[in-house]
């Protein structure tokens, strides 16, 4: 460890605070304050990773979230693991645990570095051009490359911490608290907007907060000084709320945006116990400030990619932030004055600076001028044409550039230094504001694409709106914000800057080298490992537009989403393709900035919260009497109640016989019904259910099948007639809401005229079916005082009673085929009256059945469910309904559909019942069906929809589709299986009890 | 993510409102008397226009209304909303 590194002057870091941590199995110390990256670097480590597919080393590159490189495991082992964190991100802890990814077996000495050896045949497109063939083989190449590609792990147990979402409603937002954030939020908080400032660091004033240089001064004071004294004052503002640690991932459409705020990384582990680490802001402002600022751009030369290569406002960061010094014989390359700045840090805190590498012909400015002066070696004009050293610069070699820039002239020089500190100029940070629809243009003289079009009430201030200057953000700030927030009293009556900063630049995008571009490897993409040759030859491929050029190299598809690379890309792609560079626009900024963990995302939506679910007035019975469930729709249903170890076969059987032997209850409460009240009632259901429904008689109930508009079954169900202008519809448990949804849509935009009134009463009833040849016995019991004789209350039909002085509405209908009765209450008192006809059916084993069972006896009787026999694409006819479809309504939904050329085919898959050859075989769900197997390829004419073993039949029984079925009785088919071949014969679809007789039975 | 100005409601997320497709599109009064291709017409053929489109949404998880608006879709502007039966107050 060496100490030198440290200088303990920082205010930002506690000195008095040591904290340790673990990278790499190896224990470390760094101080309250620092993050992971800059502790590292104290520690005199750059290297950190290995890059994703040349396994190069690499090191720390930047001190923020664009960070492509050191990317790390953050808590090695545990359910908190967390892969491709940023090191630069992470605010070290007490006990911290972090180690290097995509290495192996260490990674000092990583096996994989082979790749890099290998790179003259790993191009662009490698995998796939190589594994294209033969296909059947990528099964073999899979396995191999999935082993080899990837950074870091996914946790395999779950996020044992909390997140939650929270909403937020303000006047202003601004995003970015440098110096022009505090500015805006400033104007906008003293104005009376209720305002509400984030920024991603734990600490506000951006990069000027650090910025101590004699060199800019902001009224006659140090620009950190004066800004310490703007954050004082705003964070006493009423009106103004501030977020630090918080990270906007996303800026939609109407100003509605995406915040992760990080409440406990920054904590210990055992003070993080039962609170919540992070929360999602969703954010809705009237006005949203963009303060984002800007990213300084890499230079692409030969191996820029070595641990020690730095960007060189990073370096400065960690000097005037950190205390850090990133090297002890530095060199900066540059093609602009902001790495000057970085030489006056350096120079302040006496680290060595072996020389300075710019560009530039002519550098003109005070600050240029002063690093000079301190005896420091200025090349002028030259570019860093290679690099040496494998764990750690040590070297790198310049020439003189071309007036052209094209080519390198001269000798070769070879300079000495464990850190290089680049910069290419600044790229504002304009993710957010394209992600929110804003256009972008680009501006030639220096080379950045601007905001130019905004899509919604927002304005993009500071260096991410390409104002780069002191001078030129604090005075466009000032009047953009007095604009945007129409606001007359400026808080900044008086703003004095200099700035000992020039903003000339000679940007070259791709630096010219002594060798040839097939043997340079200048990184784009550091953390995809893409390089200005792969670029160039996505374009000899042919690839043109930016996004397939993206997608091919795969430039800008890292964590990191090309934050430090994508401007290079494009640079090389409209040089190389010689067209001009604001044509071809950017690729496009994705949502999130920086990514989110899911737990953020789904916040407490997890476990039992991840879905609503609806429990019927009789779940609790259900649960004490040993029911599974089964998910229908948001509904838990009972599924079977198993007895003595039973599995669900043995059950379903031994429920079935009993509801035909004598008497069977079902739960029917999660059907959907709907009130339809009104004096055109039942004009509207002639319009909606194939049938004819005006002349069914006040007390009678029918069974009714809805179409959509093309003919195909939407939903069935029986509706009765309660009043002359009162009916209650009932739907499928599933289709409930789309149906009222439906009935809705053409009652309010097609039939405004019908005099119609629809109320869902779903949750209002509880339902209990009893049925079997004992049912009338167990109800009679339930409700002595009804009438239950056949000449009273005949099938299809219902009587209003009463439980207990409760009314209730039974009605006497049927989906098993057997005499039953559905006895609809009140829904809090479901439970009592279903435990009154468990009493009342004890003498006659009366028996609990779930939905399996249910769909077992009515597959007895060829009724279909509709969604598992049909799937929107079979009308009545082809499900051999023809007999519910009127021919004397003049319209009903779907009615004109039913005789389309299309629907009319003969060869439709029509609905039919299927018997195996063998009774005991039962099929399987979705097996397709076959007529010849030795065609090649087999001909599918349809699929098994349901399958059961009928115990009431003591055979396997089925429902399927056939192209042409209908005309297909007692033909032989064939269910091709994954070891065998089952022969069937197509059926009719009602197996049992085809005269209905039980239905009618004098019981 | 929408802010829509529901005509009954106000303004409102767009979470609670479903989207219905194409507006101004009138069920015929006599389907029987339509040939094939008339119907198809009906049934299947929708515009998708880049630019203002006209559209029916429905206040779901709200009113459970219906109702048109006006939208640019090539930015997502709103343009106007406007109640069933009513005319299009933008052209």
């Amino acid at each position: 460890m060496t100490n030198n590194l440290r200088f303990k002057t920082s205010k930002f870091i506690d000195e008095t605070y040591r904290v340790s941590f673990k990278f790499n199995n190896k224990t470390y110390f760094g101080f309250k304050g620092d993050t992971l990256a800059s502790a590292l670097l104290a520690n005199g480590i750059h290297l950190v990773g290995r890059s994703f597919k040349y396994h190069r080393p690499r090191g720390i590159m930047t001190s923020g979230s664009e960070e492509p490189n050191a990317i790390i495991q953050l808590h090695d082992n545990s359910s908190r693991t967390e892969p491709n964190v940023r090191a630069t991100e992470v605010e070290i802890y007490e006990g911290l645990v972090a180690s290097s990814q995509n290495c192996w077996p260490s990674v000092n000495f990583d096996i994989g570095g082979i790749n890099n050896l290998l790179s003259p045949i790993l191009p662009a497109g490698f995998y796939y051009k190589t594994f294209m063939w033969p296909a059947s083989f990528w099964e073999k190449y899979e396995y191999f490359i999935r082993k080899s590609a990837g950074l870091g792990k996914s946790p395999k147990v779950a996020d044992p911490d909390i997140y939650e979402h929270k909403y937020i409603h303000c006047d202003v937002l601004v995003i970015g608290a440098g110096i022009s954030g505090i500015m805006a939020a400033k104007m906008a908080a003293k104005n009376g907007f209720k305002t509400l400032l984030v920024d991603e660091k734990s600490y506000l004033g951006g990069s000027s907060i650090y910025d101590n240089s004699e060199f800019s001064k902001i009224n006659n004071q140090l620009v950190s000084s004066w800004l310490e004294k703007e954050i004082n004052e705003i964070s006493k503002l009423e009106n103004l709320e501030i977020n630090t640690r918080t990270s906007v991932a996303a800026f939609h459409g109407y100003n509605f945006l995406l915040a992760r705020e990080n409440l406990t990384d920054h904590l210990p582990i055992n003070q993080r116990e039962n609170k919540v680490r992070q929360r999602l802001l969703k954010i809705r402002a009237k006005k949203v400030i963009t303060a984002t600022g800007s990213i300084e751009r890499p230079l692409i030369f030969d191996n820029n990619d070595r641990p020690g290569i730095m960007l060189s406002s990073a370096i400065k960061k960690y000097i005037d932030l950190y205390g850090v010094a990133c090297g002890e014989n530095n060199i900066l390359f540059t093609n602009n004055d902001t790495a000057y700045e970085t030489a006056m840090s350096l120079i302040q805190r006496g680290i060595k600076i072996n020389a300075i590498i710019d560009n530039r012909e002519q550098i003109d400015s005070k600050i240029s001028y002063e690093v000079e002066k301190n005896n420091i070696k200025i090349y002028k004009g030259y570019t860093v044409v290679d690099t040496y050293g494998y764990r750690r610069i040590n070297k790198i070699s310049i020439m003189k550039l071309s007036k052209d820039s094209q080519t390198v002239i001269g000798d070769k020089t070879k300079l000495n230094c464990d850190c290089l500190g680049i910069s290419g100029g600044w790229t504002p940070a304009v993710h957010l504001f394209t992600q929110s629809g804003g256009k972008l243009k680009f501006r030639e003289k220096d080379q950045v694409f601007i905001p130019n079009v905004y899509p919604s009430d927002q304005i993009s201030i500071g260096s991410c709106n390409g104002d780069f200057g002191l001078e030129e953000i604090i005075k466009n700030t000032l009047s953009s914000i007095k604009k945007f927030l129409d606001i007359d009293n400026s808080e900044y009556k008086t703003v004095e800057t200099i700035s000992g900063l020039n903003q000339s630049k000679r940007n070259i995008w791709l630096l010219p080298s002594d060798k040839s571009i097939g043997k340079t490897k200048s990184f784009v993409d550091y953390q995809n490992d893409a390089t200005a040759k792969d670029i160039k030859l996505a374009l000899r491929e042919g690839f043109r537009s930016i996004e397939h050029v993206k997608r091919y190299t795969t430039t800008g598809m890292g964590t990191d989403q090309g934050k430090l690379g994508n401007m290079h890309a494009l640079g090389i792609i409209s040089e190389t393709a010689g067209t001009k560079m604001g044509e071809h626009g950017t690729t496009t900024f994705r949502p999130p900035y920086t990514p989110l963990t899911f737990g953020t995302i789904v916040g407490r939506n997890v476990g039992e919260f991840f879905d609503i679910f609806r429990r019927t007035p009789m779940h609790d019975w259900h649960v004490a009497n040993n029911a599974e469930f089964e998910n229908v729709g948001q509904w838990k249903r009972a599924w079977y109640y198993p007895k003595d170890n039973e599995n669900m076969h043995q059950a379903v059987q031994r429920e079935s016989k009993a509801a035909r032997d004598s008497a069977g209850i079902l739960d029917a409460s999660t059907l959907g019904k709907i009130d339809i009240q009104g004096t055109d009632a039942s004009e509207f259901l002639n319009r909606v259910y194939t049938n004819a429904w005006s002349k069914l008689a006040v007390g009678k109930c029918r069974y009714g099948l809805m179409l959509n508009e093309d003919g195909m079954v939407y939903d069935d169900g029986v509706t009765t007639r309660l009043g002359e202008n009162h009916y209650i519809m009932t739907t499928t448990t599933g289709g409930a809401a789309n149906v009222l949804g439906k009935l809705e849509d053409y009652l309010q935009t097609e039939w405004p005229e019908l005099d119609v009134y629809l109320s869902s009463v779903t949750d209002h009833y509880a339902t209990i079916s009893v049925c079997g040849p004992n049912s009338k016995k167990i109800v009679s019991k339930v409700i002595p005082d009804l009438d239950f004789s056949d000449e009273n209350f005949p099938h299809m039909s219902f009587k209003n009673a009463e439980i207990d002085n409760i009314k209730c509405r039974v009605m006497r209908i049927s989906f098993t085929g057997e005499h039953s009765y559905e006895i609809n209450i009140q829904a809090n008192f479901g439970k009592s009256v279903w435990e009154k006809c468990m009493e009342a059916g004890k003498d006659f084993n009366i028996t609990p059945y779930g939905t399996e069972t249910m769909h077992l006896l009515r597959a007895e009787k060829g009724f279909i469910i509709v969604g598992q026999d049909t799937d929107a694409t079979l009308t009545p006819i082809d499900l051999q309904m023809e007999w519910i479809v009127s021919k004397k309504k003049y319209d009903f939904i779907g009615k004109r559909s039913l005789y389309r050329s299309d629907t009319i085919r003969e060869d439709r898959k029509q609905l039919v019942g299927l018997l195996t050859e063998n009774p005991e075989e039962v099929l399987e769900e979705g097996a397709q069906i076959v007529a010849d197997i030795k065609k090649s390829p087999i001909e599918m004419l349809g699929h098994v929809t349901s399958s059961y073993y009928s115990p009431n039949l003591k055979k396997s029984i089925a429902l399927g589709v056939v192209k042409g079925g209908k005309n297909m009785l007692g033909q032989k088919l064939i269910i091709p299986m994954e070891n065998k071949n089952i022969n069937v014969t197509v059926a009719d679809p009602v197996f049992f009890d085809k005269e209905g007789e039980r239905l009618n039975a004098k019981l | 993510m929408f802010l829509i100005n529901c005509p009954f409601c106000g303004e409102r997320e767009q979470s609670e409102f479903k989207a219905g497709g194409e507006a101004h599109i009138v069920r015929p009064k006599q389907p029987t008397e339509l040939s094939d291709d008339e119907w198809a017409e009906y049934l299947f053929m929708r515009k998708n226009i880049k630019g203002i489109q006209f559209e029916r949404w429905n206040h779901v998880h709200g009113c459970r209304k219906w109702f048109n608006m006006v939208r640019d879709t090539s930015n997502d502007q709103i343009k106007a909303v406007y109640k069933m039966g009513e005319k299009p107050p933008v052209k």
